[in-house]
């Protein structure tokens, strides 16, 4: 155990740390929980949750958002559903078994007790957002439907139809709403946080620009709670949304907040291709196609080879690549173990599509053995997305899907009571590392950000106020004005550099570098030439970037500028991480580690741990800290899926 | 492709406003209408101009932020789909295309083709919730709800609240967005406690942010991208009435 | 709107019934008879200024209406919704409205002057007004009959939209009931139209074939 870092995890049997540490924490009087106040930044599910429960016990609370609401952050966007340890369907769920999934699903880089309280709070989840009224499906009986979600055992995931993540938002949105009319909830739209200020080595406050009228402001609160989503944009493509970022996080960690695991990334295997350079973002598709798409590519690479013209291609010549490799799970082997195999091929020169990146998934047996309407009832509404956006008719010729970017398991390193190792600050959701170890399950990000939100925070955060007092800090404190003044020169900086590439170039500049090295798969050699090409890039970027239009306005040209500034910086200690997590696991691989039959392999003895880095000034390379991973609960098994 | 642009370009709110000719070549029909916006504006930033600010994020037709008025229908010519949504390959050589912000007193333009919305957050914040805290509450499975009901409340639910209905409606109304919340609590059991009490709340907000009243046209509903049903509205009228009929509020 | 519409549309109903007695060889005896009915029973008298405050109400609720919707819209479009969805009649309620204002001006006001004619004797050998002829010799004048035959169908298109309207607007939409009640509102508006339409056409017609 490192000698910094304190996960704070209380001792006892797993099943009972957390009701015996609630029972331990601190609890403030309920006459003086609205002499605190806190700030929430980020409103999906882990921010307008944690903030609408703040307001339900009394705090005074500030949240923010970039969006014109809160209702549109990009949990909206999750469509499969969400894991509850309910065993509704009977079917020997339980409380440890979601726990062993998720642990095991993470390939054993998560915190065993922070997972075992989120299968413990996911059953609480699932009422609050039926009495919300949040309308899952439910089966003829009236009673709530369960599905089985990406390759799990049991029917342990609820769901609103393809809109899931949008119905469990909306029923945030609404808690938050109601706390915003009773005026416990100030809420700040179209505000973006760009500094956090620490007086006396405690959050307390931040510094934000509002993204209207341009003005940089100052908010004090008694703690500052962090959820603002992942920062899969490195990649510049992805499933994210275009104004997802890590500008809050990575201002935290320059702070004092470690990052925890940068390096891992979870690629989703079924994505709409890259169609051209113009490409802004990428498009998920169900996993769901898998169980009954087939993926090949031609057993010889055809350049530019379409759709259109696969269905020519004899069956002696194609190759379906997942079912000669994994006889048993065939096309449903796990998400990193489809991608990078797509990866594989592409590389081989037998990718498909005008950019030889992408590998087909064809409906042509399934609907020759089930017919095209039960094909339709399964999948239409996937089909018709899918030629929304491509122009081909899945149900003539294969889709084209190529792996991207989806979530990111890494994120500000907090312990057991989601603190960060700045005192005051806290980081909930995707924003932090805790639960998903090296890959997430299906169904999983939804479940942690409401439980972090709903019922992890509210506790454990008045445990630290209670030996605060309630004394204010004024913003015109000299930290305030001092993080302002940051704030406005780095704008001014940024504004005046007046050079000759636009912000986009420079952020798919370094999405081709991540992606290529620090992606999918990985090696020394590539790491090491990744993180030359992204220093070199950073330098290019504050002596050659072109912003234009003003600061008092609303400019998203500048706003663009400020975070790509900042994933820039978090490229490289991605690049840093992965160097150092020299095995393979989860989401990604490293070439060094691998089986004789060219699998991922796991080393456990040597990276059991959490990688929690330390900023140490601009241009010095970060401190390196482990938290050890200790498994009581759960045997580490390798996984195979031959 | 190449194409002519006519594009509605408002320094900020106080600004008076006009529309301006671009034009874009080498489109691809690949490209989405946003993505082909991010190439113009990639251009006009290398010429030192202020690129034309949008609002948009999630680009996957879910989050509800993208807003233009594309040749004079809400998110464009085809239906159920937002602008983000919106591939070129609906658009031919030389077509001339205009895009306009959405139009309502109650969404005032920010900027170009920006405008705020915070009205609608204003109607949800005024009674579109169900008043519970976090805990405490019983099992999800303790109240069954009929699948035919479920079903109906997620097609009201379905709401992204892009405004859409409102900058289509020839008054500006906002009838079809409270209808849908009104609808999805007034059928769910959860929603039963405060049925009166919400719709009133929620449709005296409506009318103070200066939305106009609903004439039944119906272009609501044809350019609502999540295709929430007119029969929402109806059911917005009986709540009210029945509301207003049984309520002591004066 | 929706209130008073479906009572004035009631009111058509009434209307029609009695314009079709004008259709009666009988030089207008019938008519005559049936409007001095509906002049002297307390009950109708009442009714009358019923009928008077619903198209008050009404009137002055569409012009409210029309007023504040302009209003929720300060700066139009430069380019019309071109939607080809939704029904053209729906959109053009307030400029029907004022085109049936100006021919109800002028309507009632040849209505109210037919005290100038000489008074006729009923079956029962009282005089009474002689509307009948009022009406049969307004529709000698093709400008006239063109300008009732158009405002009838102003009228249908009115209600074409109105009428489903209402019940939409009373919050009785069913997916069962409402194709009919949408139907049911279509055929409304043509039998009105056509209707009222008739009268002016068969007399003018009758007037031109027998000069």
């Amino acid at each position: 155990m490192s000698t910094v870092l304190n996960s704070k995890v209380p001792a006892g049997p797993l099943a009972d740390k957390w009701s015996k540490h609630k029972f331990d924490l601190k609890v403030v009087n309920p006459s003086n929980k609205r002499k605190y106040d806190i700030i929430v930044v980020g409103t999906g599910l882990a921010g307008a949750s944690a903030a609408a429960s703040f307001g339900e016990l009394g705090y005074n609370v500030k949240a923010f958002c970039f969006q014109d609401s809160p209702r549109r952050a990009h949990s909206i966007a999750a469509q499969g559903g969400i894991n509850a340890a309910k065993n509704y369907q009977n079917d020997g769920d339980s409380i440890f078994r979601l726990f062993y999934d998720t642990v095991k699903g993470g390939d054993y880089r998560s915190r065993e007790a922070n997972v075992y309280r989120l299968a413990q709070v996911s059953v609480d989840i699932i009422d609050q957002c039926v009495a919300q009224g949040v309308p899952f499906a439910r089966d003829y009986g009236g009673l709530l439907a369960n599905r089985s979600f990406g390759g799990a055992q049991v029917s342990r995931t609820f769901y609103a139809r393809g809109q899931t993540g949008q119905q469990l938002l909306l029923g945030a949105y609404s808690a938050i709403s109601r706390q915003i009319a009773n005026g416990k909830v100030k809420m700040y739209n179209r505000s973006e946080m760009l500094d956090v200020v620490l007086v006396d080595g405690k959050a307390r406050g931040i510094i934000t620009r509002n993204l209207i009228t341009g003005e940089i402001e100052s908010h004090s609160a008694h703690a500052v709670v962090l959820a603002t989503g992942g920062y899969g944009n490195v990649f510049f493509l992805s499933t994210n949304a275009m104004g997802s970022n890590v500008t809050a996080a990575w201002r935290a960690h320059k702070k004092g907040a470690f990052f925890a695991n940068p390096c891992f990334t979870q690629i989703h295997p079924t994505c709409i291709p890259v169609s051209g350079d113009h490409q802004s973002k990428l498009t998920l598709m169900s996993e769901s196609l898998r169980n009954d798409g087939r993926v090949w590519v031609p057993k010889k690479g055809i350049k530019g080879l379409t759709a259109k013209d696969s269905v020519k291609i004899a069956e002696a010549d194609r190759d379906y690549y997942l079912e000669r490799r994994y006889p048993s799970f065939g096309n449903l082997v796990p998400r990193d173990v489809a991608s990078r195999n797509a990866k594989n091929v592409c590389d081989e020169g037998r990718g498909v599509g005008a950019t030889g990146l992408a590998v087909f998934l064809d409906f042509a047996d399934a609907i020759k053995r089930d017919g095209r309407d039960t094909i339709e009832a399964k999948y239409g509404n996937l089909f018709d997305m899918y030629q929304q956006i491509t122009g081909d008719n899945p149900y003539e010729m294969p889709m084209m899907i190529y792996p991207a970017v989806h979530y990111t398991m890494g994120g500000l390193w907090v312990d057991y009571n989601l603190m960060t190792t700045v005192p005051g600050l806290y980081a909930t959701g995707e924003c932090n590392f805790s639960d998903h170890g090296a890959n997430r399950l299906g169904a999983s990000a939804l479940m942690q950000g409401l439980a972090d939100g709903y019922f992890v925070i509210p506790y454990t955060i008045g445990d630290y106020l209670a030996t605060l007092g309630h004394e204010k800090v004024e913003t015109t404190h000299e930290a305030f004005v001092q993080a302002e003044k940051e704030v406005r020169d780095r704008i001014n900086t940024l504004m005046n550099i007046n050079g000759e590439k636009t912000v986009d170039d420079f952020h798919k500049e370094l999405g081709k570098i991540m992606w290529e090295y620090c992606g999918m798969s990985r090696s020394e050699e590539g790491l090491k030439k990744a993180k030359g090409m992204v220093q070199e890039l950073k330098t290019e970027f504050w002596k050659n970037v072109k912003v234009v239009g003003g600061t008092d306005e609303l400019n998203m040209s500048l706003e663009k500028a400020n975070r790509v500034a900042d994933f820039l910086e978090l490229g490289e200690l991605m690049i840093d991480d992965a160097m150092v997590r020299a095995e393979s696991c989860g989401g990604h691989f490293r070439e060094e580690s691998q089986t004789p039959e060219g699998e991922a392999l796991r080393i456990d003895d040597k990276f059991s741990f959490v990688s929690a880095w330390e900023f140490a000034g601009d241009n010095s390379p970060e401190n390196l800290h482990k938290e050890d991973l200790v498994f009581e609960n759960v045997k580490l098994t390798q996984r195979s899926y031959k | 492709m190449n194409l002519t642009l006519k594009i509605w370009r408002q320094k900020n709110a106080q600004d008076k406003g006009k529309m301006e000719s671009f034009n874009v070549s080498d489109v691809s029909p690949d490209m989405s209408f946003l993505e082909m916006l991010d190439v113009l504006n990639e251009q006009l930033t290398r010429k030192g101009i202020d690129p034309i600010h949008f609002d948009h994020d999630c680009r996957e037709g879910i989050c509800g932020m993208c807003s233009m008025v594309i040749n004079g229908r809400p998110h464009g010519p085809k239906d159920l789909i937002t602008t983000c949504q919106l591939h070129m390959r609906s658009f031919k050589e030389g077509d001339v295309i205009s895009i306009e912000p959405w139009r309502a007193g109650a969404f005032p333009v920010i900027k170009d083709l920006v405008v705020d919305r915070t009205s609608f957050d204003r109607i949800i914040q005024a009674g579109g919730y169900v008043n519970v805290n976090t805990g405490g509450i019983p099992d999800a499975n303790a109240i069954p709800i009929a699948k035919k009901i479920a079903d109906e409340a997620m097609d009201a639910a379905a709401c992204i609240g892009c405004g859409a209905c409102v900058a289509a409606c020839k008054n500006a109304s906002a009838m079809l967005f409270v209808s849908a919340k009104v609808s999805q609590l007034a059928l769910l059991p959860q929603g039963q406690v405060e049925r009166q009490t919400r719709v009133e709340k929620m449709v005296a907000q409506m009318d103070k942010e200066g939305f106009g009243a609903c004439t039944n046209t119906g272009a609501c509903e044809a350019e609502c991208p999540k295709g929430i049903s007119l029969t929402n509205i109806a059911r917005l009228n009986r709540e009210f009435f029945s509301a207003k009929l049984t309520s002591d509020n004066i | 709107m929706s209130l008073t519409g479906i009572f004035l549309i009631l009111f058509l109903v009434e209307h029609l019934i009695g314009n079709l007695l004008l259709l009666k060889s009988d030089g207008g005896a019938a008519f005559n008879e049936f409007a001095h009915f509906m002049k002297h029973n307390p009950l109708i008298m009442v009714g009358e200024v019923v009928l008077f405050l619903g198209f008050i109400f009404h009137i002055i609720d569409g012009i409210m209406l029309v007023r504040s919707n302009n209003n929720a819209r300060p700066v139009k479009y430069a380019v019309q919704n071109k939607s080809k969805v939704t029904s053209w009649t729906s959109k053009l309620m307030g400029p029907f409205g004022i085109i049936l204002l100006i021919f109800l001006i002028i309507h009632l006001y040849d209505f109210f002057r037919y005290k100038y004619f000489a008074p006729v004797a009923n079956m029962e050998g009282t005089d009474i007004s002689d509307l009948a002829q009022l009406v049969y010799i307004k529709f000698t004048d093709p400008l006239y009959v063109a300008f009732y035959v158009i405002s009838m169908l102003v009228v249908g298109f009115h209600i074409h939209h109105g009428f489903q309207s209402a019940f939409q607007t009373l919050g009785l939409n069913h997916k069962k009931y409402t194709p009919f009640i949408k139907a049911l509102g279509f055929c409304f508006s043509v039998v009105i139209t056509v209707g009222m339409s008739l009268i002016p056409l068969i007399i003018y017609y009758k007037h031109i074939t027998l000069h």
